[in-house]
């Protein structure tokens, strides 16, 4: 094992040292953003969860967008309103908990340039696909006034997630975007079961049917067509 | 040089199993923290930080008298199917998919410490 820690050091020398010379787009990930972003599977525990840093890059290709990735890493407004575990982020007021704000980082920002190299280089990373099921969504349309009452009365969404900016729960990412983010598919799939992406979810999985996910999805789709 | 090691070892060990038993006592402390502190609060108090975004408000899980009226099964059963299965609102997930059977019995454990009850 020791032996192995040597190389491993050894190993990072040399990368490290190629990366000054030439440096890719997974040089750059490696040494700039592996610090929080997983680049490599991980299957996390319900403590390694509320430990995580970002969230993970190495299945970027099935979840992002390719053109949302790019210019966000030039412009990243915030997604989580409660940073990646809310529990990390909030303070006990006589009014209840709240988030600070202030203990919630900035995202390093890219120049056009980097982003595009970066971004295309992520796309290539496509593990878990076989969770996925291509072209499964298939787009119907939704009343706004509807999909609100699902989202939030019915299904209980809203309680974590934002469906506008400024309201709704702080625990998850705000989902008035969501559509132009992610995959469709991968929505479809992430609904349907939010554990075995990365082996744990602070998220309840429910067994909602397909029908259900679907039309959650077409209301998020509605959401993100608004801004 | 063997025998360091050997020490090494089962100073390793002891420490190892030390860990683990502390954790097995704060399994449910972890576990509430991780997944109902969002809703029901970073005390326990029904004042999460979803709280102000909810219709029906999460429980005071220190509330002692309410606590009482509820037996384990009650509670378990509340934590794995959500609060639809006890006629309650919708807006209790249930956590059955993503929390096994012994880590909600900690979960329920933990429910009775905090609120000091019994079943
Ligand atoms: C200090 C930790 C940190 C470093 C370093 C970092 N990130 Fe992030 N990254 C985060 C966090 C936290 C988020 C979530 C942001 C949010 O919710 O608004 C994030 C979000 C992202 C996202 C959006 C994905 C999503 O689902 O939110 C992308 C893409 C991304 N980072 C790429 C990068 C790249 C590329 C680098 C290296 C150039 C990098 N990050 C470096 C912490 C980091
Ligand atoms: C108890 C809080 C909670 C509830 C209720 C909840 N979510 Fe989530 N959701 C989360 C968290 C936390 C995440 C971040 C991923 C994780 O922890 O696994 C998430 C992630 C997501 C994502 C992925 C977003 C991204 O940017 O990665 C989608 C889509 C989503 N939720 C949709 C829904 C839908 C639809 C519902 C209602 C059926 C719902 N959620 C109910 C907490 C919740
Ligand atoms: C999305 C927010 C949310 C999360 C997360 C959540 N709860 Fe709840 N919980 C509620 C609401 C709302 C109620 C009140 C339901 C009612 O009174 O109709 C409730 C009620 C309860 C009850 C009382 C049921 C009864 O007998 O009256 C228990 C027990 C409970 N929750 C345990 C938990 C545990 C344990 C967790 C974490 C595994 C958790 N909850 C996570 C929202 C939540």
């Amino acid at each position: 094992m020791f032996r192995s820690t040597i190389k491993k050091l050894f190993l990072g020398m040399i990368v490290v040292s190629s990366g000054a010379a030439a440096e890719g787009p997974s040089d750059r990930l490696k040494e700039e953003c592996s610090a929080c972003h997983a680049l490599s599977e991980v299957t996390l525990d319900a403590q390694a969860r509320m430990a995580q840093k970002a969230p993970p890059l190495y299945y970027a290709g099935t979840k992002y967008r390719r053109d949302w990735m790019v210019s966000w890493l030039q412009n990243p407004a915030r997604i989580r309103p409660g940073g990646m575990f809310s529990g990390n982020h909030t303070v006990v007021t006589d009014d209840g908990d709240d988030i600070d704000p202030i203990t919630l980082q900035d995202h390093v920002k890219l120049s056009a340039n980097n982003a595009t190299e970066i971004t295309d280089y992520l796309m290539t990373l496509t593990a878990k696909s076989d969770l996925i099921i291509a072209g499964e969504y298939k787009p119907k349309s939704v009343s706004k006034r509807m999909g609100e009452m699902n989202f939030i009365k019915f299904k209980g969404c809203g309680s974590c997630h934002q469906a506008e900016p400024d309201y709704g729960g702080v625990s998850g990412p705000e989902l008035y975007t969501v559509f132009n983010r992610l995959k469709p598919d991968y929505i479809v799939s992430f609904i349907r079961d939010p554990i075995v992406w990365q082996g744990v979810s602070l998220m309840p999985s429910t067994g909602l049917n397909n029908r259900e996910i679907y039309k959650l999805v077409d209301y998020l789709k509605l959401l993100s067509g608004e801004n | 040089m063997r025998c360091q090691l050997a020490i090494a070892t089962i100073f390793a060990v002891m420490v190892m199993a030390g860990q683990a038993g502390a954790e097995d006592g704060n399994r449910g402390k972890v576990l509430y923290k991780a997944y109902c502190s969002q809703c029901h609060g970073m005390e326990a108090d029904g004042y999460g930080v979803n709280a102000g975004y909810m219709e029906i408000q999460p429980k005071d899980h220190t509330e002692a008298k309410e606590m009482n009226a509820r037996t384990d099964d009650d509670l378990f059963k509340a934590i794995r199917d959500g609060g639809k299965a006890i006629n309650k609102s919708v807006l209790m997930p249930a956590w059955g998919k993503n929390i096994s059977e012994e880590d909600i019995w900690a979960l329920v454990r933990y429910l009775r410490e905090i609120s000091a009850t019994e079943d």
